[in-house]
């Protein structure tokens, strides 16, 4: 054993490789993905590391390999899970031979998702054992016994952490190489009546699996990060219900009181129910404080009913603490204060602070997607159109003065919302936008759907060759994999092409003039066309010499500024001035300014 | 003992980093440390921040208000922002170069910093305020802003370690080619 500072998710691919991971994959997506980045950076040859094309994909590997035995981990975000879930559904029937875990990273807030769904849910519909960590030492603690539950069970299982949980550093106490355990995988051992599924397995696997998630009810009851901590004067008749990183603030918040009661749940599916009967049992109140959905709060107020406890649960169902977003130090304080009858905390006060600045995110200085949103945008100028987005760094093309956004949804979406669109309005000229990531994950199938089905429509493609938003991950086009291989890269074009799109233009969209002229070429022909607007992700690319303004020139007409919105252009004293550590010298304000005052370009 | 550090800025001004070379530090003089940070999308010039504790029992890597000993803002306005986690005895160490966002240059407003800067010192009696950025090209690269602040907050003698212990750890994580150019910035003073 020694102590490491790790980051969460670092903790987790640390404690998985310990365990004896043979295989890895999955999709990215904020905040899981450090997760199979520290795996890919760990391993020593004998792990399989894979960035999938999707979830679903990801999920089927990873089972086909823990079919062989093999321990296998599949990492997403929460919204990926819902990708996935197809299989996933399914092979809660199968189960598995070696341990699977499911790693889904949910993001309370939402920080960076579409939405605030909880895998506990998940867990619950699926039927399948959830672990919860309340911190970066518990992760990586809890990560190898999931995977010996999973394999106990022969059943895949879910972990999830949170943000804060997967973000979060600690000093870590991890064991040494030696200390590692080595997984043999026996191999795929042919046996139809259990790997195919059918609905008389299905009913007879429905049986066992609710018998299973009893008795690991029981089991859970005795597992020992589910924690009961009486309270520290006899007497008190409180009790505090929590879970994951708000255990830690309530923790916090308790810090030399008289604490009440506290239970702390790492396994929310099955449920501990003789242990939350035990916690009940003395108390006459309870407050749950717990992130995304009340489960516990319902899991108290069923047991309550069950055991005959009148024991009132408080929590989101109630109204005493809020129900959507995350929590942090201060609520939780606040809320447990609230609930004790202690004095509440105050506050700082801001008094009269000056006025501050916004700074949303916006696309990188020199982003190739500004030039391509804003050459479409010029191409249509005044023309009935719509532009539908999709998930990625260009969703960012919805801020002001680019406004380029009209819709997003979730990943692929959008080529089919705007079909939709199309066909109710078909005098409006659709556009679709969508990243080279995104659309080997899931705009595909989308693309075919518009072509069988006679859309008109034009698809454009963001290659950036990247996953860019989060943090520049390999993909099908890119032509390397996670095993560092260089591999032949899969054509976005011709993909295109096999599936019945006719006219597809590759253009470089820093080349303002061309990229506009093929927007109106392209979008003028009838049924479903793609433009590919190919130029490399700016981050990671050399940047060129700053752009420079020639203040002869400039007017001070403020154009490059409000028609861009880049932040390599700044106003410094009314006049527009670069901002030389940002500009990259991608060439586009000098193509925007009317009276040719900038000039960019030339080796950095 | 327990020590609350609280970094912010603006994405892309090495926050990260220097959060991770504080702990390093930590780690090497055996102090237990926690850190939570921003981490996607905000990182896109949006505003960033780092929460670091060092010491024994820690719960959380995120302290409540009203907890830091110090203060490191490499930004006026991001100062300003995040001051109400300041202890009323804490200190700042403060750049004092303001970043324009992009919002401000569309609706043409001027910032400056300068109002932050004047609240800041109206409402914290321990303020040390450097132009970090003049000190960059004073020294010949933009690269080390994030060692010339924390120099300066490891010169305020609320964080456990030396100059030295700190410079120590970034012999270990830079190139040997920066080892004197950082040296430098971790000793500039104004
Ligand atoms: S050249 Fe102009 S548009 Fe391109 S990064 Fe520099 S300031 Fe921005
Ligand atoms: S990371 Fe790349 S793709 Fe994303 S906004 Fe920046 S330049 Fe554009």
């Amino acid at each position: 054993m020694h102590k490491e500072f790790l980051m969460g998710n670092a903790a987790i691919a640390r404690g998985a490789i310990a365990a004896g991971l043979n295989l890895v994959c999955g999709y990215p997506g904020t905040p899981s993905t450090e997760v199979l980045e520290t795996a890919a950076k760990a391993n020593d040859g004998s792990l399989y590391v894979e960035w999938s094309v999707n979830e679903k994909a990801a999920l089927e590997l990873g089972a086909g390999a823990a079919y062989c035995g093999a321990r296998s981990m599949v990492t997403m975000k929460q919204v990926g899970l819902n990708v996935a879930s197809d299989p996933l559904m399914s092979l809660a029937y199968i189960g598995v031979k070696g341990g699977m875990v499911i790693l889904v990273a949910d993001d309370p807030g939402p920080i960076s998702s579409q939405t605030e769904q909880d895998t506990r849910t998940f867990a619950a519909y699926s039927k399948l054992p959830c672990f919860d960590p309340t911190s970066v030492q518990e992760a990586y603690d809890m990560i190898s016994e999931a995977f010996a539950y999973s394999e106990r069970y022969h059943t895949p299982v879910l972990f999830r952490p949170t943000t804060r949980i997967c973000h979060g550093y600690a000093s870590v106490t991890v064991k040494d190489t030696e200390e590692y355990l080595h997984n043999q995988p026996e191999g795929f051992v042919r046996d139809p009546s259990k790997w195919v599924i059918f609905p008389r397995l299905s009913y007879q696997a429905h049986i066992s699996i609710e018998a299973r998630n009893a008795a690991l009810s029981q089991v859970f009851s005795e597992y020992p990060h589910n924690e009961l901590r009486p309270a520290s004067e006899t007497g008190c008749r409180k009790g505090i219900a929590t879970q994951g990183i708000s255990y830690t603030y309530a923790m916090e918040a308790l810090e030399g009181k008289p604490a009440p009661a506290v239970l702390k749940i790492a396994t929310p599916f099955p449920f501990p129910e003789q242990l939350a009967v035990e916690f009940l049992q003395n108390l006459d109140e309870v407050l749950c404080i717990e992130e995304l959905d009340p489960v516990i709060e319902r899991e108290l107020i069923y047991v309550c009913g069950k055991y005959h406890l009148n024991v009132t649960v408080r929590g989101k169902l109630t109204h005493d603490v809020r129900n959507a977003g995350e929590n942090t130090c201060a609520s939780a304080a606040h809320d447990i204060a609230e609930f004790m009858g202690w004095a509440l905390p105050e506050s700082a006060k801001a008094d009269a602070a000056p006025a501050l600045p916004v700074r949303p995110p916006v696309l990188c200085a020199g982003c190739p997607h500004r030039a391509s949103f804003y050459a479409v945008k010029q191409a249509m100028k005044g023309k009935k159109s719509v532009f539908c987005g999709d998930i990625g760094c260009y969703t960012l093309g919805n801020a002001m003065p680019l406004d380029m956004v009209d819709t997003c949804l979730c990943m692929g979406a959008g080529v089919n919302i705007t079909q939709g669109i199309g066909k109710i309005e078909p005098d409006t000229n659709c556009f679709a936008f969508v990243g080279d990531s995104t659309f080997f994950a899931s705009a595909i199938t989308g693309a075919v759907n518009a072509v069988y089905n006679q859309a008109n429509m034009t698809l454009v493609i963001l290659d950036n060759s990247t996953t860019a938003m989060t943090g520049h991950q390999p993909h099908p086009g890119t032509g390397r994999t996670m095993m560092g291989e260089i591999v032949e890269k899969v054509s976005i074009e011709a993909v295109l092409r096999g599936v019945g799109v006719k006219t597809v233009e590759t253009v470089n969209p820093l080349d303002l003039q061309a990229a506009i002229d093929c927007v109106k070429r392209v979008s003028a022909e009838s049924g479903v066309k793609a433009i590919i607007f190919k130029s490399p992700c700016a981050v990671l690319i050399k940047p060129e010499k700053p752009a420079v303004i020639d203040p002869e020139k400039c007017t001070q007409c403020g154009r490059c500024i409000k028609s861009l919105g880049c932040p390599g252009i700044v106003r410094k004293d009314g006049k527009a001035a670069i901002e030389q550590a940002l500009c990259t010298g991608c060439g586009l304000c000098a193509q925007v300014c009317p009276f040719h005052a900038i000039s960019a370009g030339g080796e950095g | 003992m327990q020590n609350n550090i609280l970094i912010c800025g603006v994405g892309g001004q090495g926050i990260v980093l220097t959060s991770k070379l504080i702990a390093a530090a930590a780690m090497a003089k055996d102090i237990p440390v926690m850190s939570a940070e921003t981490i996607g999308m905000a990182q896109k010039g949006g505003s960033v921040f780092s929460f670091l504790r060092l010491g024994e029992n820690l719960h959380c890597p995120m302290f409540p208000e009203k907890s830091a000993d110090i203060l490191i803002a490499f930004e006026p306005a991001e100062a300003v922002r995040m001051l109400p986690y300041l202890k009323e005895t804490g200190r700042i160490v403060l750049n004092t170069h303001p970043i324009m966002p992009v919002t401000a240059a569309l609706s043409g407003s001027d910032y400056t910093g300068t109002e932050m800067i004047a609240y800041l010192q109206k409402h914290v009696p321990e303020i040390s305020m450097l132009d970090a950025d003049a000190a960059c090209r004073e020294l010949g690269s933009p690269k080390v802003l994030n060692m010339i602040m924390l120099g300066a907050a490891v010169r305020q003698n609320v964080l456990p370690f030396t100059i030295e212990e700190i410079e120590e750890i970034m012999r270990r994580t830079v190139k040997p080619q920066f080892v004197e150019m950082n040296c430098r910035a971790l000793r500039y003073e104004a």
